[in-house]
C-alpha cells in the first residue's frame, strides 16, 4: 500500500504544480470561462470506465462549445477539468479539494460511490454543485447535502429489482461483493429483497476490487449448492469470476448489477460469460430517447461504450442547463435551478427529488445471449 | 473434504506462481540486499508482451495449436523482460551500489511506478484477454477438479525452480553468484566479474517473471498494467516467509502462502461464524509477513546471506 500511497502524493504534487500555473477565469475578450471539474478513475482496475466518464462529460463540454453557451448575456466557454482518483477514496478527497481550489463551478462525479461519498463533504462544504453519473449507494443523497445529486437510479432500488428476480430464478442464494461502498450497498439491498420474496441466503463472501483470484470463495460457495451467485462488484472481478465458477464445476445462476454489465465483460468473459444475468439502472442504450445518436457521436470520437458515458454526458448538459436558466455559474445561484431540472437527456427525462436522486428511475434486465447483453425486461423500481 | 482438497489444489497453484515471482525478489536479495520492488511489474510486462505476440498469432489464424502459440509468447516475452531486468539493473541501481539502503529501495517504488504507467501507455487502461487456446478440460480427483492447466503450472513450476537449484548449487556461475552474495570485494579478487554476476542475476529473474507473468494471465484469463502491484506484494511477502535470499525458501514460501490463503479464504466465514469473512484473503498474506517479521524476521528456513557486517 506504501506504493499506492506514495503514487497518490506524486500524482498530487505534480497536478498542484501544473494547477499552479493558473488561468483567469475570464479571457482577454471577455468570454466567461465555466470551470467543471470531473473526476473518476484513470489509473488502476477500473480506468477503462473511468475513461468512458471523462469522454462523456468531454462529449457534452465539446458540443456545448461548438454551439456556443451564453450564461447571463455573455458569451461562456466551458473548460472541463478531468482528474484521477484511482477508485480510492483517499485519493478522492485530496482530488477534491484540488478541483475546490481551482474554484471550479460544478463537478460530474466522483465515478464510484465509495469515492463520491468522502468528496461530497467537501464539495457540500464549499457550496459546490456535484452530479454523480454513476455513483449508485443509497447513503451518497441521504446524507443531507444539497449539493449532491445523481442522474441514476440508486442501489435500493435496482437491489430490489435484482433480488426480487433472483428469488424467482431459485431459491437459495450465494451473494458475494467486493467490499466497495458500491458493491457492498448493493449486495446488502439484494440480500433483503431476495430474503422479502422467500429465498434464502445461503453464503456471504468477500473479495476486493483488485482481486483476480476466487477459486478459495467459489470452492467455498460450491459446498453450499447455490441456485443463484449474486456479485456486487465490477467487470474486472465478474469476468474471472465467471471463468472460475466454469472451472470449479459451479453451477449456480450468476447474477451481478450494473458494474458487471458492461461490453469489457462481454470481452474478457468470452464464451464463459454466456448466460449471466445483470441489471443495468436506465434503459437499454438502443432504447434510450437519445441512445442511438449518442452511440454515433460517441464511438467515432473516442471508440466503444463501456457503461456510463451517456450519464456523464446527461450529468454536464443538466448543470449547465441549470446554470443557463439561472444567468450564473454560480453554485448558490445555480442550485436552485438544478433542484427543479425537467430537461429530457440522453438516458431519459431527468427530475430531481428533495434528496438529490433520480425520481421515477427505471431498472432494465440484461442476459448474455450469443456473446451480447439482450435485455430480458425493464422494471420500474417501487422501492426508494 | 473434497472441498479441503479443492482449496488445497487452488493454493498450491497460486502458491507455485507466487514462488516463481519471489525467487526473482529472493536471488536480488541474496547477492545485493535490495529489495527489487519493480520485480512485481516485470511480470506484468512479461504477460503483456507474451499476450500481444498471442493475440497477434491468434489473430493471424495461422491454424497453430494453442500450446505452440503460447510457447511461442513466452519465448518473446522472456528475451524482453532479460533485457528489461537487465537495463533496470544498470540505469537504476548500480549508480547506487554504494548508496545508503534507503535510496535503491526508493528507486525501486520509483521504476516500478514508471513501469506501471510506460505498461498504461501502451497496452491502454483495457484489461487484455488472454484468448481461450488453452485446454480447459478437468479431471475429477477425490471429487476435488483441477484442470489441464492447473496440473501444466503446477509441473512447469517444479521444474523451473529445480533447474535453478541445479544452477546456483552446480554450475560455475552459480559458484559465482554464492560467491558475490557472501561478499563482492573477496568474490572480485578471486577473478569473479561482481558486475556481470548481479546482471546475470536480474536477467535470469526477469526471465523466471516472464514465465509466472503468462501463468498468471493464462490461468486468470486475463493481464493489465496493475497486475504486478499485488503480485509482487505477495512474491515479496513469500520470499520473506520463506527466508529472503534463501531459494528453497523462497519456493517454500510462495507454496505455504498460496495454501494460507486459500484454506483460510475458505474457511474463516465458517470457523468464525460469519464474524470474518473470505475478504481477508488478502489481509492473511500480510499478517503472515508481520508475524515473520516479529517472531522470525529471518524467516522459516533462516536468510542465506554474506556474514559481513
Amino acid at each position: 500500500m506504501t506504493s499506492r500511497l506514495l503514487t497518490s502524493i506524486l500524482i498530487a504534487t505534480l497536478s498542484l504544480s501544473i494547477a499552479a500555473c493558473g488561468k483567469k477565469p475570464e479571457t482577454a475578450t471577455g468570454e466567461l470561462v465555466i470551470k467543471i471539474g470531473t473526476v473518476s478513475p484513470l489509473t488502476g482496475p477500473q480506468s477503462h470506465l473511468g475513461k468512458d466518464n471523462e469522454n462523456g462529460a468531454r462529449l457534452a463540454v465539446d458540443e456545448l462549445n461548438a454551439r456556443g453557451v451564453m450564461v447571463g448575456g455573455k458569451k461562456a466557454r466551458i473548460e472541463l477539468l478531468a482528474e484521477d482518483d484511482g477508485a480510492d477514496p483517499k485519493t478522492a478527497t485530496i482530488v477534491a479539494q484540488r478541483l475546490i481550489d481551482q474554484k471550479i463551478s460544478g463537478l460530474i462525479g466522483h465515478l464510484n460511490s465509495g469515492t463520491s461519498i468522502p468528496a461530497s463533504k467537501l464539495y457540500s462544504d464549499n457550496g459546490i454543485v456535484q452530479i454523480s453519473p454513476s455513483a449508485t449507494a443509497v447513503k451518497y443523497t441521504a446524507q443531507g447535502f444539497k449539493t449532491a445529486y445523481r442522474v441514476m437510479t440508486n442501489d435500493a432500488q435496482q437491489g430490489h429489482v435484482l433480488g426480487e428476480y433472483a428469488a424467482k430464478i431459485g431459491k437459495k442464494i450465494a451473494v458475494i461483493d467486493d467490499r466497495s461502498a458500491y458493491g457492498q450497498g448493493l449486495a446488502d439491498e439484494v440480500a433483503k429483497a431476495a430474503q422479502a420474496a422467500g429465498a434464502e441466503v445461503v453464503a456471504r463472501e468477500y473479495t476486493s476490487d483488485k482481486s483476480t483470484d476466487f477459486t478459495a470463495i467459489l470452492t467455498a460457495i460450491k459446498g453450499k449448492n447455490p441456485d443463484v451467485i449474486f456479485f456486487g462488484g465490477m467487470d474486472p472481478q465478474a469476468a474471472p469470476m465467471v471463468q472460475q465458477m466454469k472451472r470449479l464445476g459451479v453451477n449456480a445462476q450468476f447474477v451481478g448489477g450494473d458494474g458487471a454489465q458492461t461490453a469489457e465483460f462481454l470481452h474478457l468473459a468470452g464464451a464463459d460469460g454466456e448466460g449471466v444475468i445483470a441489471s443495468n439502472p436506465g434503459l437499454p442504450l438502443a432504447s434510450m430517447p437519445g441512445g442511438k445518436a449518442f452511440e454515433q457521436k460517441f464511438t467515432a470520437k473516442y471508440g466503444k461504450i463501456q457503461n456510463y458515458s451517456p450519464y456523464a454526458y446527461d450529468a454536464v448538459m443538466v448543470m449547465v442547463g441549470a446554470m443557463q436558466r439561472a444567468n450564473s455559474t454560480d453554485p448558490k445561484q445555480y442550485l436552485t435551478e438544478l433542484a427543479k431540472t425537467n430537461q429530457s437527456g440522453v438516458t431519459g427525462l431527468i427530475q430531481f427529488d428533495q434528496k438529490g436522486d433520480l425520481s421515477g428511475g427505471s431498472v432494465t434486465l440484461y442476459q448474455v445471449k450469443g456473446g451480447k447483453w439482450e435485455p430480458l425486461e425493464t422494471v420500474k423500481s417501487s422501492a426508494q | 473434504m473434497d472441498i479441503f482438497l479443492q482449496q488445497l489444489i487452488n493454493g498450491l497453484v497460486l502458491g507455485s506462481v507466487y514462488a516463481l515471482v519471489a525467487l526473482g525478489y529472493t536471488m536480488v536479495y541474496g547477492i545485493l540486499e535490495l529489495i527489487n520492488f519493480a520485480h512485481g511489474e516485470v511480470t506484468m510486462i512479461g504477460a503483456m508482451v507474451a499476450l500481444t505476440v498471442i493475440s497477434a498469432l491468434v489473430g493471424a489464424n495461422l491454424g497453430l495449436p494453442g500450446i505452440v502459440i503460447v510457447t511461442l509468447g513466452v519465448l518473446v516475452a522472456i528475451p524482453v523482460c532479460m533485457l528489461l531486468g537487465f537495463t533496470i539493473e544498470r540505469i537504476a541501481y548500480r549508480p547506487l551500489r554504494h548508496a545508503p539502503r534507503l535510496a535503491p529501495l526508493i528507486t525501486a517504488i520509483g521504476v516500478s511506478i514508471l513501469l506501471q504507467n510506460l505498461a498504461m501507455i501502451i497496452w491502454g487502461r483495457q484489461y487484455v484477454k488472454f484468448p481461450p487456446i488453452l485446454s480447459s478440460a478437468n479431471h475429477a480427483i477425490g471429487g476435488a477438479t483441477i484442470s489441464d492447466l492447473q496440473i501444466f503450472i503446477l509441473l512447469l513450476s517444479v521444474a523451473i525452480m529445480a533447474a535453478l537449484v541445479i544452477l546456483v548449487q552446480k554450475t560455475k556461475l552459480g559458484r559465482a553468484m554464492r560467491a558475490t552474495a557472501q561478499s563482492p570485494q573477496v568474490a572480485s579478487l578471486m577473478g569473479v566479474n561482481v558486475n556481470s554476476v548481479i546482471s546475470l542475476t536480474f536477467i535470469i529473474g526477469a526471465a523466471l517473471a516472464a514465465v509466472a507473468g503468462v501463468m498468471v494471465a493464462a490461468y486468470y484469463g486475463l493481464a493489465h498494467y496493475y497486475m504486478g502491484f499485488m503480485l509482487g506484494l505477495k512474491a515479496f511477502t513469500a520470499a520473506v516467509l520463506g527466508g529472503i535470499g534463501n531459494l528453497t525458501g523462497a519456493m517454500l514460501g510462495g507454496l505455504l502462502l498460496g495454501v494460507i490463503e486459500s484454506l483460510g479464504a475458505g474457511y474463516i466465514g465458517d470457523l468464525t461464524g460469519g464474524f470474518m469473512g473470505s475478504h481477508y484473503q488478502d489481509v492473511f498474506a500480510f499478517l503472515v509477513l508481520i508475524l515473520v517479521l516479529v517472531l522470525r524476521p529471518s524467516g522459516l528456513l533462516g536468510e542465506q546471506v554474506g556474514e559481513r557486517a
